[in-house]
């Protein structure tokens, strides 16, 4: 039962200041994830957080206890590492065991804890093998109980699932999320992938080169955006930005055509202002081979020079206003390379950022 | 018309088969066989006399070997014990710094450098109940006011002995147990520590499994290195005085190259031999166990 706070957290290595004063409020039970590029701070974070990195300035606080000095074995948390850092040469149930046993706590007490860890991860079967005997899904669910058995106050996770397979990583991705609804937990997770972040977490915590970009739930981030880093972060395939300048009430794109002011904006721009202009590839389609659009749109034509059947849609990639952009159809057809359609873009799921500040005119 | 040609791997093997048989075979079949006669190198028709086990009876029935084999193994157990705790404090005291590493490994392996001779002349100075550096040392601080006679009392003479040995040695452990925490990984101690361990209690649990296969290998090595401990001692005391600190090796060599009994001599050395291969063989189980502890035993 704890809430997280991070303060003006700063982290220096010598002259080299990696995390720039981050302030974050993560409540009781709620699962977050830190998400961004590497090299942008977000494990040291995790790590200052469980005190395996001493914090260069500001204050964390565990519960109501200021934690900066302490060690990691007083703060009461659990860490799981992207390498799993099992120990070789303990068995699975000497690994699970272990924290307890420093404890000193009685061996009942020991056998109950790990048994019940080994029932959740499944585990059982393999409570008497040594880690070297254990698969990668394995032994990440190891890694996972060692930290389950002793029921900590919160629960760090160090991108780990990054060293999985595809398939295993989906798979462990909905163990997580299930593992939350059981042991209800603050949880701290990092992920360089925003897939595992929209998927697993209560909020997202969206960091660049040590700054907090954005904070949100995943819809949040997902629909509105802060910047364009975060546009471009969140969302498979990334938002398709273009340049171009607000005249009158239409955006003139660079090298492109000219499209429709969208409503939700026009109070928020001023005449001749340079803007970026952003939107997803679910939003332009091509017209009679998707659902037809409501309400504001703008029609251009567009040439497509490479599709992408995915199944159920097909990813197309045509050039606007001399950048690459993502569309997408609904009903696939098969499509030649270099034919020209007329696409329909839905102005009202458009996004609208400032061409210097890169931050959302929302 | 049909000539013997021995096989293509015979023939590519031939030198090698040569110069063992040169240098390891024909040396070890001959000092075995010595070991059945009276041989004295004084004396070359004594090899051709052959007197059955009478050497090795007379060896076992020796009280001077048996003193020595026990000072030697005893030499070699209280050695290898401080040597090793010394070099672990050492390699984790070296491993913790961060800024001039590696100047330090190299001081710390200047010992290694010399010849054990010449530290067997330099411990014998220090020792020495006249001139040497410790009694000047303990009478300059006024804490005696005799001349302790170090080289001379057999206590103490082994004492000596084994504060050179370990000069000498220490450093061996403190490279190979420093190359051992050198490869043991971060992510596991940072488990304990998250996981509560205190200092102590990652080292112990953690960090020790990592280095035991290196503390076994320096151990293996090191015990063949003390079973055949001559020229140290042969410097500082000469194995005595009165047979106070005969250690096999000493005792051997005095028979076989004063005596000129090298018959007896050898018969001795095969007895010892058991002592090395019996710690080599021991150290070795003891690594193999602690590799297969680590997932490592292939």
């Amino acid at each position: 039962m704890a809430q997280v706070h991070l303060r003006d957290v700063v982290k220096k290595y010598g002259a080299i200041q990696v995390v720039h004063g981050i302030d974050l409020e993560i409540q009781d039970n709620e699962f977050v994830v830190l998400v961004g590029p590497s090299g942008c701070g977000k494990s040291t974070t995790l790590r200052m957080i469980a005190g395996l990195e001493d914090i260069s300035g500001g204050e964390i606080t565990i519960g109501d206890r200021v934690v900066n000095d302490l060690p990691p074995r007083h703060r009461n948390i659990s860490m799981v590492f992207q390498n799993y850092a099992l120990y070789p040469h303990m068995t699975v149930r000497e690994n699970l065991g272990f924290s307890l046993k420093i404890a000193k706590r009685p061996q009942d007490e020991i056998d109950r804890a790990v048994d019940e860890a080994a029932g959740i991860l499944s585990l059982a079967e393999y409570l008497d093998r040594k880690p070297g005997e254990l698969s990668g899904g394995q032994r990440q669910r190891v890694a996972m109980g060692r930290a389950i058995v002793r029921h900590p106050e919160v629960f760090l996770f160090d991108e780990p699932l990054s060293n999985l397979d595809a398939k295993l990583r989906t798979q462990m991705r909905t163990e997580i999320k299930k593992l939350h609804q059981k042991v209800k937990s603050t949880i701290v997770y990092v992920t360089h992938d925003q897939v595992e972040a929209m998927t697993l977490a209560d909020r997202i915590v969206i960091m660049r080169d040590g700054h907090i970009e954005q904070v949100g739930t995943p819809l949040d981030v997902f629909e509105s955006p802060a910047n364009t880093f975060v546009a471009t972060f969140i969302g498979s395939p990334p938002m398709n930005l273009l340049r171009g300048r607000i005249t009158g009430d239409t955006i003139s794109l660079t090298d492109g055509p000219l499209i429709s002011l969208p409503p939700q904006f026009a109070s928020n721009v001023a005449d001749g202002q340079d803007v970026i202009l952003g939107f997803r590839a679910d939003n332009l389609m091509p017209v009679g081979h998707a659902m037809p659009m409501e309400g504001a749109y703008a029609e251009f034509k567009m040439t497509v020079n490479l599709s992408e059947p995915l199944g159920t849609e097909t990813l197309l990639f045509g050039a606007l206003a001399g950048k690459e952009v993502q569309a997408k159809m609904l009903n696939p057809r098969p499509l030649q390379n270099g034919e020209q359609l007329q696409f329909q873009l839905d102005l009202t799921r458009c996004h609208l950022f400032d061409a210097q500040t890169e931050q959302s005119l929302r | 018309m049909s000539r013997f040609r021995p096989p293509v791997w015979f023939v590519l093997l031939l030198p090698a088969i040569i110069i063992l048989a040169a240098v390891v075979l024909i040396p070890l079949i001959l000092s075995f066989y010595s070991s059945f006669t009276p041989y004295k190198l004084t004396r070359p028709d004594t090899l051709y006399k052959w007197i059955g086990t009478f050497n090795y009876e007379k060896a076992i029935k020796s009280t001077h070997f048996w003193a020595a084999f026990g000072r030697t193994v005893l030499l070699l157990t209280i050695a290898l014990n401080l040597e090793m705790l010394m070099g672990l404090g050492l390699a984790l005291l070296v491993n913790k710094v961060t800024y001039g590493q590696r100047a330090l490994r190299t001081i710390m392996m200047f010992p290694m450098m010399f010849s054990p001779v010449l530290v067997g002349f330099q411990f014998k100075f220090i020792f020495n109940d006249n001139v040497g550096l410790v009694n000047n040392a303990l009478q300059s601080l006024g804490l005696t006011d005799k001349a302790i006679p170090w080289l001379v009392d057999g206590q103490l003479a082994f004492i000596a002995i084994l504060t050179a040995e370990m000069w000498s040695a220490t450093s061996v452990f403190a490279i190979l147990i420093l190359a051992g925490l050198f490869a043991v990984p971060r992510d596991p101690i940072e488990a304990a520590k998250v996981d509560g361990c205190t200092p102590w209690q990652s080292f112990r649990h953690i960090t020790l499994p990592y280095i035991m296969p290196f503390i076994y290998i320096a151990l293996a090595i090191r015990s063949l290195d003390v079973a055949r401990a001559y020229d140290i001692v042969q410097i500082m005391t000469n194995g005595g005085p009165a047979r106070r600190t005969e250690l096999l090796w000493t005792l051997i060599g005095r028979t076989g190259y004063i005596d000129a009994k090298m018959g007896y001599a050898n018969a001795m050395g095969y007895i010892s031999i058991f002592l090395a291969i019996f710690f080599t063989v021991y150290f070795f189980r003891k690594l193999n166990a602690a590799r297969s502890e680590l997932g490592m035993a292939g």
